[in-house]
């Protein structure tokens, strides 16, 4: 497996699983505007994952776009641990979604900027529908967390919940080092401090507290995840692996 | 054998319609970046609107039954996406189809297609399919659809 292949292939597994969890709010939104909303921005999510596996697929020559999203294992997967996290009730979906959101949205500003001209230019494609996602979950964030007493405790549950999963995005491994000093990656943890300043500003303005950093999951780059991904996969795969090469 | 004339090819893809906005084609809506022959092999670059659009896949299913059922044969759908599309490339021409269609061309001002009042609220930044979201107007009181800009 080259280096390249292993970057493009994190990339998409993120967007492919945040995609998943947010397919399974279509028909169970809290209104038919939010229904449309999510299942809206899970087809954003599944093209930007499929265009990275297409690249993925031409960099390995062996294994097609849809092999590497079907048939692979829960340790084959690389995503953030963040992403996999249940959706729970809406306001735990928005805190998940926008926490996310604001790394991916820096994470593609810098990626858009990559030597390799793939990336680059799906960093830029990306990017356009980031913009709008994160505003979405902001938005919701702030009148979630600025609306009554109990949608703001539960929103700041959540908060406290999923913090301990927002260490990891800022990681840096050998990998993501050996193709920054080429030019291809991004570095993550230049991203951090940006991050802050960012999430801060929009706690602010949802009177929610930032939670204090504590302990850190970490783990997904190796494929390490929580338990959540198994149970994810095994409905997501269920089809090509009951029927494997079944065309729609 | 007409494939080498590339003008004739574009005035075939101009016949093909968007399938979910059937008033505009889709060389209207500013997918197809080059046709170009070389080698007496035709390759028709495409970019997608938004990444998981399920359109794409629809119209490039159209795009080769149009072309084949004109005794085409020698060509390549290509996707590229750089630049990423956007819809600066719409013209003012495809823009009045939009309207008169019933939904809001993409502009900085959002205008309500029935009765042209600027006075306009937004319902929701997603609509019935990934380029649109929804508004209402303030003045008509009628519910209206808006090409986003991107």
């Amino acid at each position: 497996m080259s280096n390249l292949f292993t970057y493009t292939l994190r990339i998409a597994d993120s967007s492919l699983i945040l995609g998943q969890r947010m397919s399974e709010w279509c028909s169970n939104g809290p209104t038919l505007e939010e229904d449309i909303a999510m299942s809206n921005i899970s087809l954003d999510m599944f093209g930007q994952a499929n265009g990275f596996y297409q690249y993925a697929a031409q960099l390995d020559g062996t294994k097609s776009a849809d092999k590497l999203a079907f048939r692979r294992n829960e340790r084959e997967f690389f995503n953030h641990q963040l992403v996999e996290q249940e959706n729970g009730d809406f306001g735990t979906t928005m805190v998940r979604n926008f926490l996310h959101d604001v790394f991916n949205f820096l994470f593609y500003t810098e990626l858009s900027k990559s030597k390799d001209e793939t990336l680059s230019a799906l960093a830029s494609k990306s990017l356009k529908e980031v913009k709008y996602h994160l505003r979405h979950s902001s938005n919701w964030l702030i009148r979630l967390g600025d609306g009554t007493g109990e949608s703001n405790t539960k929103v700041q549950d959540a908060l406290e919940e999923l913090w301990m999963y927002t260490g990891e995005l800022f990681e840096m491994d050998n990998l993501d080092a050996e193709l920054l000093n080429s030019g291809i990656a991004v570095d993550n943890s230049a991203l951090k401090s940006e991050w802050d300043r960012m999430v801060n500003k929009t706690l602010v303005k949802a009177k929610l507290t930032r939670p204090e950093d504590a302990y850190m999951a970490t783990g997904g780059k190796k494929g390490l995840h929580t338990e959540y991904l198994g149970f994810i996969l095994s409905e997501m795969q269920f089809l090509q692996r009951a029927y494997p090469d079944a065309k729609w | 054998m007409q494939s080498g004339n590339t003008k004739y090819i574009w005035e075939l893809l101009n016949t093909v319609p968007d399938p979910e906005i059937p008033v505009i084609s889709v060389v209207e809506l500013g997918v197809i970046r080059e046709v170009k022959f070389e080698n007496h092999y035709l390759t028709i670059s495409i970019t997608p609107t938004y990444s998981g659009c399920p359109a794409v896949k629809t119209f490039m299913d159209d795009i080769k039954t149009c072309l084949t059922e004109n005794h085409i044969n020698n060509f390549e759908l290509k996707i590229v996406y750089s630049p990423a599309w956007t819809t600066e490339w719409m013209t003012d021409a495809t823009k009045e189809k939009l309207r008169k269609y019933g939904i809001a061309p993409p502009s900085n001002i959002v205008i309500c297609p029935q009765c042209k009042s600027e006075n306009t609220t937004l319902i929701s930044e997603f609509g019935s399919t990934a380029c649109k979201s929804l508004f209402k107007c303030d003045e008509c009181l009628e519910p209206f659809e808006f090409f986003k800009c991107i």
